[in-house]
């Protein structure tokens, strides 16, 4: 077995260091050992999505990535979406909209949804499905899901 | 990683590539654009290099996965997985790709056709690494043809996939490749169906003898997402679409 690496890393603004082995996925460190379980874990084979961060600026599966490959990384997971007390505009049009049921897969959907706006900020309904097509939910049937960005895109209030 | 999260990986030691410097960046010539092997789906997907050149592998990008696979999957890493499912091979089969391999032993350049054996089989020594893809850019008036036939949009993996290019001279097909994927244990050339096109009019192209030779190319399996003859049947459509689409320009 190989021996533990340190990892340091930089999570939703705060820089912070742990002691991992090298294969180790970023899931598990995240939740494991960072204590942040706001980041799910469906299927740990990068099908499903609800493992979804953002890694220097881009979305991936925290499932699929060995924690060696996050040395010195920008990260931001679900939990650091809101400010303070004040939830991001998509909590809060997620909220309003149902767009989260079981809630399984919503942090990963926030995640991604947030990616989205900053690509694309207006982004018409093919856009928003596509942009979370790497991200699957088995509750809402999605639509509430699209109508919750679209409102936040449209700038309404949630 | 997938193989690994499973326990099913055979191996309990691992090489991290994705530092290395020498395995990254897109480059351009005046006779190609070259992929460091880190090369990641979105990278094609963002240079505009590739978009003029090279359309088809920023479509083959596109049908990869989806966002966040295509933002950390590998152009090298797509080719060395060896699936005869994967979408690039048939873009840079079109394409008439080559390889740059390296080992402690030296470098050696390859055609891509011909480096996948057999399923899983590959022209690739335990000590070599795929280090850079490189892709002659087409010259004159192309014509460039991508489609992947899966059960969605995104995050399917292909039942057929097949790409193509052809130069035109003087409405003369004057060079024809065809990249076929899924239909076969390795990405492979449809060469039956190349040569009834190949050097044809554009006017007159003999659509439905290449679709039959096409047959001959493929050998296409039944398997948990699609059955032998619905690929081969597929494959056909495909091709005709496509000579349809080229017989139009
Ligand atoms: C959910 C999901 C969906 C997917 N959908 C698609 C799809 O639609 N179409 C598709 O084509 N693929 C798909 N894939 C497959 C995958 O994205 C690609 O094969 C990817 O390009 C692998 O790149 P990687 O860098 O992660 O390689 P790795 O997984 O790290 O490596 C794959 C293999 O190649 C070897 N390798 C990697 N780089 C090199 C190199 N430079 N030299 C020598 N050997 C090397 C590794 O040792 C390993 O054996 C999907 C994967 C997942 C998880
Ligand atoms: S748990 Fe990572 S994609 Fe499903
Ligand atoms: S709300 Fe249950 S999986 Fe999406």
């Amino acid at each position: 077995m190989a021996e533990k690496i340190l990892l340091r890393l930089t999570v939703n603004g705060e820089p912070r260091a742990v002691e991992v082995f090298p294969m180790a996925r970023l899931v598990d460190v995240l939740r494991e050992d960072l204590k942040l379980t706001g980041t799910k874990e469906g299927c740990g084979e990068g099908e499903c999505g609800a493992c979804t961060i953002r890694m220097d600026g881009r979305i991936v599966n925290s499932c699929l990535i060995p924690a060696i490959q996050a040395q010195g990384s920008v990260l931001l997971t679900v939990e650091g979406l809101a400010t303070g007390e004040e939830p991001h505009a998509l909590q809060s049009a997620f909220h309003h909209h149902n767009g989260a049921q079981c809630g399984f897969c919503t942090p990963g959907m926030l995640i991604a949804a947030e990616d989205l706006l900053r690509r694309c900020p207006n982004p018409d309904e093919a856009q928003i499905r596509e942009g979370l097509s790497g991200n699957l939910c088995r509750c809402t049937g999605y639509v509430k899901i699209v109508d919750a960005v679209k409102a936040v895109a449209e700038g309404r209030p949630a | 990683m997938v193989v690994f999260n499973a326990g099913r990986s055979p191996f309990d030691r691992f090489l991290d590539l994705s530092r290395l410097s020498e395995l990254q960046g897109i480059e351009e010539d005046a006779t190609h654009v070259s992929f460091g092997a880190l090369t990641t789906f979105r990278d094609m997907e963002d240079c505009p290099a590739v978009h003029r050149h090279l359309p088809n592998l920023v479509k083959s990008a596109r049908a990869t996965g989806a966002l966040a696979i295509q933002n950390r999957g590998t152009l090298g890493g797509n080719i060395a997985n060896a699936s005869p499912a994967a979408d690039t091979p048939p873009s840079l089969l079109a394409y008439g790709a080559e390889l740059e391999l390296v080992s402690s032993r030296g470098r050696r350049r390859v055609a891509y056709e011909g480096f996948h054996r057999g399923y899983k089989q590959m022209d690739l020594a335990p000590d070599e690494l795929v280090a850079r893809i490189l892709v002659p850019k087409p010259q004159g008036l192309g014509f460039h043809f991508f489609r992947k036939v899966g059960t969605r949009q995104a995050q399917a993996i292909s039942k057929v996939c097949l790409a193509a290019y052809a130069r035109i001279e003087a409405g003369v097909v004057a060079e024809f490749r065809v990249g076929l994927g899924s239909v076969a244990p390795v990405p492979a050339r449809a060469r039956h169906a190349e040569a009834i096109i190949q050097g044809a009019a554009l006017r007159a192209l003999p659509v439905e003898a290449a679709c039959t030779e096409l047959l001959k190319d493929i050998s296409p399996i039944d398997d948990i997402r699609s059955t032998a003859q619905y690929r081969a049947r597929v494959a056909q459509n495909v091709l005709r679409q496509m000579l349809g689409e080229l017989a139009a320009v």
